[in-house]
């Protein structure tokens, strides 16, 4: 069985832009033994393909540079290479076990995805303000977190497709720990499926605060080594800053929302312009620069963190100050709320042996509504809503439409890496090819959220 | 059973109670106008032919009619209806949960975005993006195309939304209007099979190029396998037992 | 080109294989085919807490003809298989591929049309990691095993030998984990005697 080879050899062919050679993996000799000379003279444009397959594209974005020389004229972006059907799949499941599907999206940011969702369901079920405070913090402190670790993530890479690989080692350390806290509040590093429609699937273990705590003490800290280390340092200003440019007007154009609408200067965020879970009453700055390039975004994402650290000692502070005994985390509402408590038992992990014995021995309503929620689902009455969260990169809303049943009937998520990704081509036109890197970098595209 | 945009269980929009029960005037979702809805599901369980006994098997679920908001809309919302006008290309406009929806006609779509665009009373000059629908039992108006429009000058939310039927599934392209449709309505062309008319390269972008079929409509099939565990095999998921 | 084409017999192939086998297996160089989630956990077990560099193969090799080992990490979609397939081919022998995350092995939790069911459809897989992501832990044990299939690989003609004996083992093996393998029927055994 031989596998298909491509054409080996180089061949060219007459198009309406002139003489065109495709060279597929041979020596460049025979090209140059075919090639005419006046070609080769006026200088012909180079279309290099920046494949699926690359260590800078941050996954798989495949770029097509059309070059003169050293200079990008053309680029064009084909995406979908992640393609995975998540809206679709989430019309065959129950509004809860779409949860688990959404958090898939865009994977480095798992707890906003989960909350916009929830958010446009429990705005279809007419439950906004029913949901439990210690739910809306708990959530608010997640998201923090995830906008802090979803940030050295991207400005790791940055930083090693730069040559900069210090910058992405210290961030992953760091950003381990961000990752052990989401392991003991919801049991996973990645892709929680931790908020849900009402509130919280469980609380905070013990614990939790402690750790938080920790986590504020050497957190700042580090991310101060990591600023000392690339803020002022020469090589990395000369490659990020002026390039990559797009002012407010092209911004507003292209739709571009997230830490490359405020590195223009407008300061507008979500979390101040129409709060969700609270956010209203919380104290923390948006930071703007006013620089519109690579360079901005990149002070505009650090300085996010640090606001994010503040927001997050918030949480901790209201977390600590709730004395109640009765404190839920999922709204009380037996025909919504997800009703089992799981927990850790000799046979492994289930429903706990108390919620057993509620639903077997002492309440027959609370059994049938366990058996119904968890099998049909609660229904949604019909009706669209879209409620979009400030998320690490921008503005991401599910537009949520419900036919009154226990399966969502289109859900589409406006994610903020498709939008921002379309503005790669004003980036890099007119620059160098070596430009590019950054530009994607500053752009911080995660590609399960642009393809879905 | 199916519950109308009005039964919100109990709660009300920010902007004031939900449409259909301003001046204690019954909602229209009983009786005829129920009925005449065109059917979204029938029988329960999965049951599709035989009516079981339990005679959930002969269960039909009509889609909600499609009831307008009456005026005063609450809040901002009649601020922006005002100085939006339009009235003849503005065929219904629900606010509903704190959200206000122009149905707007496609042939005046364009004009209509435009407007909203540039007039600084409304000035929305963020589109957040396109996202399609598809209706299968509504005939004569199968796809619908959603425009999220953001105000950030005023604060201010509000969409739209376009329908075309399947027969001729053409709308206006709003890239000449807000140039960041450009890759939403190729996403939409892709998934829905809605042609936007005067789109500057309107081809698929996240399915293959050679793919043929629009994936995210309602009469394409899920496309899974069935899986072999322990020696059982489960269907794929739109295959399976559904218990709603 | 290469030891293949050298090989010895007998005693002397046990000890080349030997020697190859231990050389191949601590200088591995993965050609990281990052895709979603598990190429975030990848990139982890690259970090500092969970160290790759323990096996010398944090020198991830982003051009796949100075690679050895494909860890494809993530969901496969149809757009992306060919191009999985082209990097698989640009790869020389000899080279492995670790299929991690459930995505990968089996298509995971995204039955559907836009998802290969397994990147064994495509390129022959050694070693499947489930997980949806894999912890680093679980990636570096499967590392380890594959390290160690790497060690106990066989050349030339006991090569073609393990190959039969692999494949008739398979065969044998029951689908359910707990019911035991399927023996050869014993008064058949007694009559090749």
């Amino acid at each position: 069985m031989s596998i298909p080879q491509a054409p080996a050899g180089v061949t060219d062919s007459e198009a309406t832009e002139g003489r065109i050679y495709t060279v597929s993996g041979d020596d460049w000799d025979e090209l140059h033994s075919t090639l005419e000379t006046e070609d080769f003279v006026s200088g012909g444009q180079l279309v290099i393909n920046m494949g699926p397959q690359h260590p800078s594209t941050h996954g798989v974005l495949r770029l097509i540079l059309t070059l003169d020389g050293e200079t990008v004229t053309e680029t064009r972006a084909s995406i979908g290479y992640l393609h995975t059907g998540i809206e679709k799949n989430m019309e065959y499941r129950t509004w809860t076990q779409g949860v688990t599907f959404c958090t898939r999206m865009d994977y480095l940011m798992p707890f906003f995805n989960e909350a916009t969702y929830c958010l446009g369901v429990e705005r279809l079920l007419g439950i906004e303000d029913k949901i439990p405070e210690r739910a809306q913090i708990i959530r608010v402190m997640l998201m923090e977190f995830n906008r802090i670790s979803s940030h050295l993530q991207g400005i790791g890479p940055m930083g090693m497709e730069l040559g900069a690989t210090t910058i992405f080692l210290q961030g992953l350390r760091l950003r381990e720990r961000i990752l052990d806290l989401y392991e003991l509040i919801t049991g996973l590093r990645m892709n929680h499926a931790y908020i849900r429609p009402g509130g919280l699937v469980q609380d905070l273990p013990p614990g939790t605060l402690e750790k938080v705590r920790e986590f504020l003490g050497y957190g700042p800290k580090l991310l101060g080594d990591l600023r000392k280390l690339i803020d002022a340092n020469p090589v990395f200003i000369g490659r990020t800053k002026g390039v990559a440019y797009l002012d407010l007007a092209g911004c507003m154009a292209l739709g571009v929302t997230g830490p490359m609408l405020r590195a223009t200067g407008l300061p507008w965020d979500l979390r101040k312009s129409q709060p969700y879970c609270g956010y209203e009453t919380y104290e923390f700055n948006v930071p703007t620069v006013d620089t519109c390039d690579a360079y901005g975004r990149y002070l505009v994402r650090m300085d996010e963190m640090d606001e994010s650290i503040k927001i997050i000692k918030q949480c901790a502070d209201r977390l600590a100050a709730r004395r109640s005994a009765d404190d839920p985390v999922m709204i009380r509402d037996a025909k919504i709320g997800w009703p089992a408590q799981l927990s850790l038992g000799p046979d492994g992990l289930g429903p706990s042996p108390e919620h057993i014995a509620h639903i077997m021995g002492q309440s027959m309503e609370a059994l049938i509504h366990h058996f119904k929620i968890i099998t049909e689902g609660f229904r949604v009455p019909a009706g669209q809503a879209y409620v979009p969260v400030e998320s690490a990169r921008g503005e991401l809303g599910a537009h949520v439409v419900s036919d009154g049943g226990t399966r969502p009937y289109r859900v589409h998520f406006r994610d903020p890496s498709f939008t921002n990704l379309q503005s790669i081509a004003a980036l890099c036109e007119g620059g160098m090819v070596a430009d590019v890197i950054p530009a994607i970098a500053s752009i911080d595209p995660v590609m399960g959220g642009v393809d879905r | 059973m199916t519950a109308g945009p009005e039964e919100t269980h109990g709660a009300e929009g920010p902007q004031g109670p939900a449409p259909g029960e301003a001046d204690g005037q019954l909602p229209a979702r009983r009786g005829r106008d129920r009925l005449e809805a065109p059917v979204v599901r029938t029988g329960m369980f999965g049951v599709h032919d035989t009516p079981d006994t339990s005679g959930y098997g002969r269960l039909r679920v009509h889609r909600t009619p499609a009831l307008s908001s009456p005026r005063p809309y609450g809040g901002y919302f009649d601020t922006i209806a005002d100085a939006l006008g339009m009235e003849e290309a503005i065929y219904r406009v629900v606010a509903d949960r704190g959200e206000l929806t122009f149905y707007v006609k496609r042939e005046r779509l364009t004009e209509v975005a435009a407007k909203l665009r540039d007039d600084p009373a409304l000035a929305f000059e963020l589109c957040t993006g396109v996202s399609g629908v598809h209706y299968l039992e509504d005939t004569g108006a199968e796809l619908h195309a959603v425009y999220h429009l953001a105000s950030i000058t005023h604060n201010r939310r509000v969409r739209l939304e376009v329908t075309a039927p399947d027969a001729d599934p053409h709308i206006p392209s709003l890239v000449g209007v807000y140039p960041t449709c450009n890759w939403h309505e190729r996403e939409t062309w892709d998934f829905f099979g809605l042609i936007f008319d005067g789109h500057p390269a309107l081809t698929r972008i996240q399915m293959p190029d050679d793919w043929k079929g629009h994936p995210q409509r309602k009469d394409y099939p899920l496309g899974g396998i069935p899986v072999e565990y322990r020696g059982a095999t489960i269907p794929p998921p739109d295959e399976r037992r559904n218990y709603s | 080109m290469g030891l293949e084409e050298k090989l010895p017999s007998g005693v002397l192939l046990t000890s080349v294989e030997k020697v190859a086998g231990w050389a191949r297996a601590r200088s591995v160089w993965p050609a990281t085919f990052g895709l979603a989630c598990c190429a975030m956990e990848l990139m982890m077990t690259g970090g500092p807490k969970h160290d790759l560099a323990r096996f010398g193969m944090e020198r991830a090799s982003n051009t796949p003809r100075q690679a050895d080992l494909m860890i494809v990490a993530g969901r496969v979609s149809q757009k992306m298989a060919p191009v999985l397939r082209q990097i698989y081919d640009q790869m020389s022998d000899p080279k492995w591929v670790i299929s991690m995350g459930v995505c990968a092995s089996s298509g995971g939790m995204f039955n559907n049309y836009a998802i290969v069911q397994g990147v064994d459809h495509i390129v022959p897989v050694d070693i499947y990691l489930p997980g949806c992501p894999p912890r680093p832990e679980m990636l570096l044990d499967s590392i380890v095993k594959l390290h160690d299939k790497i060690e106990n690989m066989k050349l030339g003609k006991n090569r073609e030998r393990q190959i039969t004996e692999l494949e008739q083992a398979r065969l044998r093996m029951s689908p359910v984990r707990s019911l035991p393998v399927v023996e050869a029927d014993p008064v058949v055994a007694e009559a090749e005697l």
